[in-house]
């Protein structure tokens, strides 16, 4: 075997032993080490993503000596290698951006520990998109509810600790009924390997047997990880937990922790079971119900929170919206919509979290919009970086909204039917409903300040200004190299199912 | 104005500007400060007399809608919060019982439990029972299962102990000022942990000299003999964790201190999973490249044999104990 397909292995190890290592060094170092490794991750997975792309097929990867269904095996394809890429460098300007936050916000002997919990986010992330196995992806949700727990008390106030309890009582009720789906998958077909599983769930299709459990089995994954996504009516832990956290934490947690459980729930949907057996049983129309109703109240939700972080979170609830809607479609191009627009939001998204608690430093750290007039003046890059990724949630052309909503509506006019005319209404709603708030903050960005308020500006750190640059470029390269992005995608997810 | 209005609506008209009633909009033309109103100018008296209306009528009003609102906040707080609470404790219990029935049935429909022709009993099972000695060369099958079969896997279960107890730490550790001084928080639950916890207990203390060896001893013997028998490093660092916490409350933390401190934990627990690590990396990379490992299995039965699972046995054991410890430390005093 070529060593370059030993990549995802030593992406594996590497990040959980920095993570592990990171328990004994000084904070400064372990903080340093989680940029490093998330670069030297999105390195040899861009590495890879070339590799697989020229060679034009996916892999599997023993892990041991034992052969699949005995041992643990991963497996990868152009598709997990691209969105590992993405998600390492969403993490790296994360960390990045939030490092002169963590300093203040958090114990400073107690900094590593959460460089502890951001290595172990990206071995869980890469875990779930690279696992060929159910019981292997659950072990890695296990250690990723926990780190995201960690995450959101890590700054040791009232509020966080109030967030990170209501997270962990819904994220492990998900995690929960997840297991359980595990179970009652096992204990239908008698295998934990996804390829293994897929055969036997369309044999037990076609025969019409135990057609009630593998129903319900689906409908638990469903719930399961739509509420550790935050799908609509699943989301009232996100607000808090997104608001109130380090902008490290809360941009991790957005852009990466909910959309590895996004892309594992479609794995399930995509590999395991099959789209067929899924539209069968008309369970697809339920992720698409859903996905509907969330783009609308998301947005709404925005539109009535006085606080720009917690707006920012509400707008994630609309986001993962349309990545359900586009999943509930069934049909590949809605499932490339839906990727697509997993990698704009994650991008956008996490870019916000972190100009935005940038905008409220220079503001006196207040984050109402009464008192962030004039803020974008005060501090320009974090103004524009702010700016860029509003307009790319937007769809304002050029940025990666834009054609997101694009593949989006193309995918309902593919479907056709009731679907597509309810699909174009709510994305020309949430798309009115989007410019209402996200604009509407932005021109409050670049008002006048308040009159006889004086605002002491410091400059930002160095750190900081990397990020919110390298942000700002990620957004921008992800609406202009729209077309090679979505050629892997489509190769990739052929590849995948 | 008629009377048949409702009230809110009124009270609607009087704040905001009524543009349909001239009376008002002269009212409120003439309210404003500009030196030369109209209305002020040419009819002083009939002005102060309609202001002085208007300011009854909103008076009136405003009393009127005190008190309704009132009457409403009072409803609200006794009774209707009654009947919200009510209705949502009902909701939520027909919520359970449907989901209860749901997942009911889908247990009553699964295949019977135990049953020969099981999904459940395939070429998997097969081979992990059949083969099992011969490839891990461990006689405990549930060992060589999760130490090589799945061993990734185990990592993973090793790490969420790892990360379960980094959480606790960040959340409950509390932190010296300098290295030697404590802080004003160390100090108050160090007092607490002396007024609240048993201290010399002569009792406690007879029975943890005699039990705490005998334990530690056998949660040694669970760790060691784990690919022998029952057992392994989960269950065997859970009894070590039990000795632990025992001669913890026996003999306070001070003589515990001198054997098992936060640097010891924070060491073992550092150790034992980087081992962990280093170990099956090699393994995994030498499977997935199809290289011979050249670790030997040994003979099937010895203590000495199938190959990694013993090292694998004592990391995770280590691993347990000391998350075990630490939680009850750090849920006790905030440190060790």
């Amino acid at each position: 075997m070529p060593l370059i397909r030993n990549f995802p292995f030593f992406c594996i190890m590497l990040s959980m032993i920095c993570g592990i290592s990171s328990a004994m060094l000084p904070g400064k170092i372990a903080r340093k080490v989680t940029v490093v490794l998330a670069a030297v991750v999105a390195a040899l997975n861009t590495a890879l993503l070339v590799h697989l792309m020229q060679a034009g097929e996916s892999y599997h990867y023993l892990m041991g000596h034992f052969p699949a269904p005995w041992g643990n095996e991963i497996r990868i394809g152009p598709l997990e290698a691209l969105l590992c890429v993405l998600f390492s460098i969403v993490l790296m300007f994360s960390a990045l951006g939030g490092m002169y936050r963590l300093k203040r916000q958090v114990d400073p002997k107690k900094e590593n520990t959460v460089c502890v919990m951001l290595d172990l986010v990206l071995a869980g992330t890469l875990s779930m998109l690279y696992t060929n196995d159910l019981f292997t992806g659950y072990v890695f949700i296990e250690i990723m509810t926990l780190a995201s727990c960690a995450l959101i008390m890590c700054r040791q106030n009232g509020r966080t600790m109030v967030s990170a309890m209501r997270y962990m009582i819904m994220s492990l009720l998900g995690s929960g009924m997840t297991l359980m789906a595990i179970m009652l998958t096992y204990t239908l077909t008698g295998h934990l390997l996804i390829e293994n599983i897929r055969e036997a769930v369309t044999a037990l299709y076609v025969s019409g047997q135990y057609r009630a459990p593998l129903t319900v089995t689906i409908g638990l994954f469903f719930v399961g990880l739509g509420i550790k996504s935050a799908l609509f009516p699943f989301h009232t832990w996100l607000a808090d937990a997104y608001g109130y956290s380090t902008p490290a934490a809360s941009a991790t947690l957005s852009s990466i922790v909910s959309k590895a459980y996004i892309l594992l729930l479609m794995k399930i949907f995509v590999r395991m079971i099959g789209m067929d057996v899924v539209r069968g049983l008309h369970l697809n129309d339920l992720l698409f119900v859903f996905g509907i109703i969330a783009m609308i109240m998301g947005s709404l939700s925005a539109m009535h929170s006085h606080d720009l972080r917690r707006m920012v979170a509400y707008s994630s609830v609309a986001q993962i919206g349309y990545i359900y809607a586009g999943m509930g479609m069934g049909i590949e191009a809605g499932l490339v919509a839906a990727v697509y627009h997993i990698m704009i939001h994650s991008a956008a998204k996490s870019s916000l979290f972190i100009s935005s608690s940038e905008l409220a430093d220079v503001s006196s750290g207040s984050k109402r919009f009464s008192d962030l007039r004039g803020a974008g003046k005060r501090s320009p890059l974090a103004g524009v970086c702010f700016t860029i990724s509003a307009m790319s949630l937007v769809g304002v052309p050029v940025l990666g909204g834009f054609i997101s909503k694009l593949v989006f509506s193309e995918a309902a006019f593919q479907y056709g039917g009731i679907h597509m005319w309810v699909m174009l209404l709510a994305l020309a709603l949430s798309t009115l409903l989007n410019v209402l708030y996200l604009m509407k903050t932005v021109i409050t960005l670049y008002r006048p300040a308040r009159d006889g308020m004086e605002y002491t500006v410091e400059k930002p750190d160095t750190a900081g200004v990397c990020a919110m640059v390298g942000f700002v470029v990620l957004n921008v390269l992800l609406g202009v190299l729209s077309q090679p992005i979505l050629t892997v995608i489509r190769t990739g997810l052929q590849l995948f199912a | 104005m008629k009377k048949n209005d409702s009230l809110w609506q009124r009270l609607c008209a009087l704040d905001e500007v009524s543009w349909e009633n001239p009376l008002d909009q002269q009212l409120t033309a003439a309210t404003t400060d500009e030196p030369d109103s109209e209305l002020r100018r040419r009819a002083p008296l009939e002005f102060a007399i309609a202001e002085a209306q208007h300011e009854e009528m909103r008076e009136t009003l405003y009393t009127e809608e005190q008190l309704k609102v009132s009457t409403l906040h009072s409803w609200v707080g006794r009774k209707g919060k009654k009947w919200l609470d009510a209705a949502y404790r009902l909701t939520a219990i027909l919520f359970c019982l449907v989901i209860v029935t749901f997942l009911m049935t889908t247990v009553v429909q699964l295949p019977p439990f135990g049953a020969v022709d099981n999904p459940t009993n395939n070429e998997v099972a097969q081979r992990y029972l059949e083969k099992g000695l011969e490839e891990t060369g461990a006689v405990n099958m549930v060992a060589g299962m999760i130490l090589d079969y799945r061993a990734f896997d185990t990592f993973g279960e090793s790490t969420v102990l790892f990360v379960a107890a980094c959480s606790v730490l960040l959340l409950l550790k509390l932190g010296e000022h300098s290295d030697d001084e404590p802080s004003p928080a160390m100090l108050e639950a160090e007092w607490d942990d002396r007024h609240h916890e048993p201290k010399n207990d002569a009792i406690l203390q007879m029975a943890a000299r005699i039990l705490v060896p005998i334990i530690l001893l056998f949660g040694m013997y669970v760790v060691l003999a784990g690919h022998l028998g029952p057992g392994g490093g989960f269950s065997g660092g859970a009894v070590m964790g039990a000795g632990l916490i025992l001669y913890l409350n026996a003999f306070g933390f001070q003589k515990t201190g001198r054997f098992f401190t936060y640097k010891t934990f924070r060491w073992v627990t550092f150790l034992a999973l980087m081992t962990y690590a280093l170990l099956k990396s090699y393994s995994f990379f030498c499977g997935a490249n199809h290289l011979e490992s050249g670790i030997p299995l040994g003979t099937p039965g010895a203590i000495l044999s199938s190959g990694l699972i013993l090292p694998l046995n004592i990391c995770v054991g280590m691993i347990v104990m000391c998350t075990m410890y630490a939680f009850y430390t750090l849920f006790r005093k905030g440190g060790m």
